[in-house]
């Protein structure tokens, strides 16, 4: 018979709410994560989403709402729910005097494995993400991606079923992400459910099977990063940079009333004009046809950027 | 209330962190009752014995050695209980991971104060180990004093810990040293009785953890146990491990559980 938790999805999120004080981090958000899915927190900085990665994560009680990890309750079941979760937090909580061995041990025993396994344990840990060959170095001196690749090894000594990973990849350079994602990559074909919050679009599309696009503690929208770019979105956007002496607000005026039909929409930056068309190359031919010089036409796909920023704004977020 | 298993895990932890420094901080437990003896207990000593005409009823180096003694489980649980507390939330941020597994902010507050107390009960053990052999401890009572100290260590290992687990950094630290440590290590009762202090300030060393620990550490190494008196510091000292105690998992929570 199959056991209640079973059926109920891996996380359980209705009406949730993270207060601080006067401030409301969360806001009543609802969502579900399936076992063995990629699920990710999209949004700018304040949105949420770390607040709503401690709750997942048993270290901050909800203030309000429903929450349910692994079918259990994690303000009285925390310790069990985070002993089988590995946490990725946001901010490196690496010793940097003990060895990148030593590190995963300790954090071994802190689950109680036996000492006699861990050992062996590490070893493979750091195999897996290719820091072999500094085992046994102290962890200062490591590049930011190797202590990244160190804290996920680490998250992984207790076998997760689950890890939450918080902005994995912010602050590593194109060759560190990749790395990083591969490894990923790799523990989801395992069924690891992966939970990540992140703010780059490319991250999000290429390891999210779902993801919900937060702002100001709401949920703004959710789905697969295909069906947020079809129903938020065109198929494809094309870029026309202006000289100067052409005001894009000028242009777009004038555009407007020339191209509906064929673009959707039609966004005005101070130095660019976005329209958001389903054939990008007609788009462009057109514009040159209509007699317009820009100084530049970039034909490019819809990203989930182009989502982000329809559905939070352009303004600037500070921490 | 659950076994000790969870928070030993944490003692774990600051037991791998020490093995890399274990050698100075020996070599400096051992130097430091050698060189303090030495100059306070023998040198100063031979001047005190002539000139106070045995006012104190023992000779200076039994007089000053339990003090010190208290004093230093006093210095090293402050210590202990100040950087490494805040540097585990600021610079290691250790607690942080340490609460991502199945430990509680109950285990990670004992796991360390019991870590905290190991280093004050070694530190003390060689203290005593020493006096013994500067001829300083006058009775088989003597060997309570060792409990005696790491009982004074805990009065201090667990209200420091609740305050340096609400710092930003660690210039606090130095205010707490100056005003409080300092004055406490040279005025409750150490290096000479309390009953020659102004009455106020007499009064106010009553009130001070430090001066229980000492009472309690002299009565022992001097013999002259007054098992009421014995009680009664004790019951003080153990009122502020609890208080402390109960302060630490309130600030830690604070810190840890936002």
């Amino acid at each position: 018979m199959a056991d209640a938790a079973e059926q109920l999805p891996l996380v359980y999120a209705r009406g949730l709410v993270k207060r601080f004080d006067d401030l409301v981090a969360v806001d009543g958000i609802d969502f579900d994560v399936q076992r063995g899915e990629a699920f990710g927190f999209l949004g700018p900085n304040g949105a949420g989403k770390t607040s709503t990665m401690r709750m997942i994560g048993c270290v901050s009680p909800p203030s309000g709402g429903t929450l349910s990890i692994l079918g259990l309750d994690p303000v009285t079941k925390g310790a069990d729910i985070r002993a089988r979760l590995g946490v990725v937090p946001q901010q490196d909580t690496l010793d940097m005097d003990l060895t990148v061995r030593e590190n995963i041990i300790i954090y071994g025993r802190y689950f109680g494995l036996p000492r006699g396994d861990l050992g062996r344990r590490a070893d493979e840990l750091i195999d897996f993400v290719q820091l072999s060959e500094r085992a046994n170095d102290k962890v200062e001196p490591l590049s930011g991606g190797m202590k990244r690749r160190l804290t996920i090894a680490r998250s992984l000594v207790n076998d997760p079923e689950v890890m939450l990973l918080d902005e994995p990849t912010t602050g590593l350079d194109p060759q560190a992400r990749h790395t990083v994602w591969d490894r990923l990559f790799r523990l989801k074909q395992r069924g690891v459910t992966l939970i990540l919050t992140t703010h780059y679009m490319d991250e999000a599309e290429q390891l999210c099977d779902r993801l919900v696009v937060m702002d100001k503690g709401k949920i703004a929208a959710a789905g697969s990063p295909q069906e947020l770019i079809r129903r938020y979105s065109t198929r494809e956007v094309v870029e026309l940079r202006f000289r100067e002496e052409n005001r894009p607000e000028e242009v777009a005026t004038e555009l407007t009333s020339q191209m509906d039909g064929l673009v959707r929409r039609l966004e005005s930056l101070p130095d660019r004009l976005l329209l958001y068309t389903d054939d990008g190359d007609a788009t462009a031919s057109h514009v040159h046809e209509l007699g317009l010089e820009p100084e530049s036409v970039l034909v490019r796909r819809s990203t989930l950027e182009d989502v982000f920023l329809h559905l939070t704004g352009r303004t600037l977020v500070d921490d | 209330m659950n076994s000790l298993a969870l928070p030993l895990r944490v003692f774990e932890y600051w037991l791998m962190q020490y093995r890399r420094i274990w050698r100075g901080s020996a070599i400096t437990s051992i130097v430091n009752p050698v060189f303090y003896l030495g100059a306070l207990g023998v040198g100063l000593g031979t001047l005190v014995n002539k000139s106070t005409g045995n006012s104190l009823g023992v000779s200076y180096i039994d007089f000053v050695a339990p003090g010190m003694l208290a004093a230093t489980a006093m210095t090293v649980a402050s210590g202990e209980a100040s950087w490494p507390v805040m540097g585990s939330f600021k610079w290691t941020r250790q607690y942080f991971a340490m609460l991502a597994t199945p430990l509680g902010t109950r285990d990670i507050v004992l796991g360390h104060q019991l870590w905290m107390t190991a280093r004050v009960a070694s530190t003390s053990a060689v203290y005593l180990a020493v006096i013994a052999a500067f001829g300083a401890v006058n009775s088989p009572f003597g060997i309570l004093a060792l409990p005696a100290a790491v009982l004074l260590g805990a009065a201090f290992t667990t209200p420091f810990a609740a305050y340096a687990a609400t710092r930003e950094s660690d210039a606090a630290f130095v205010p707490v040293n100056r005003f409080v440590v300092v004055p406490m290590f040279l005025f409750s009762g150490t290096f000479f009785p309390v009953s020659r202090l102004p009455l106020p300030l007499e009064w106010l060393a009553y009130a001070t953890p430090l001066w229980h620990g000492v009472e309690l550490c002299r009565m022992f190494t001097l013999g002259d146990v007054h098992v009421l008196r014995a009680l009664g510091h004790t019951v003080y000292l153990l009122l502020f491990v609890v208080i402390g105690f109960a302060w630490a998992q309130r600030t830690y929570a604070a810190r840890l559980l936002k």
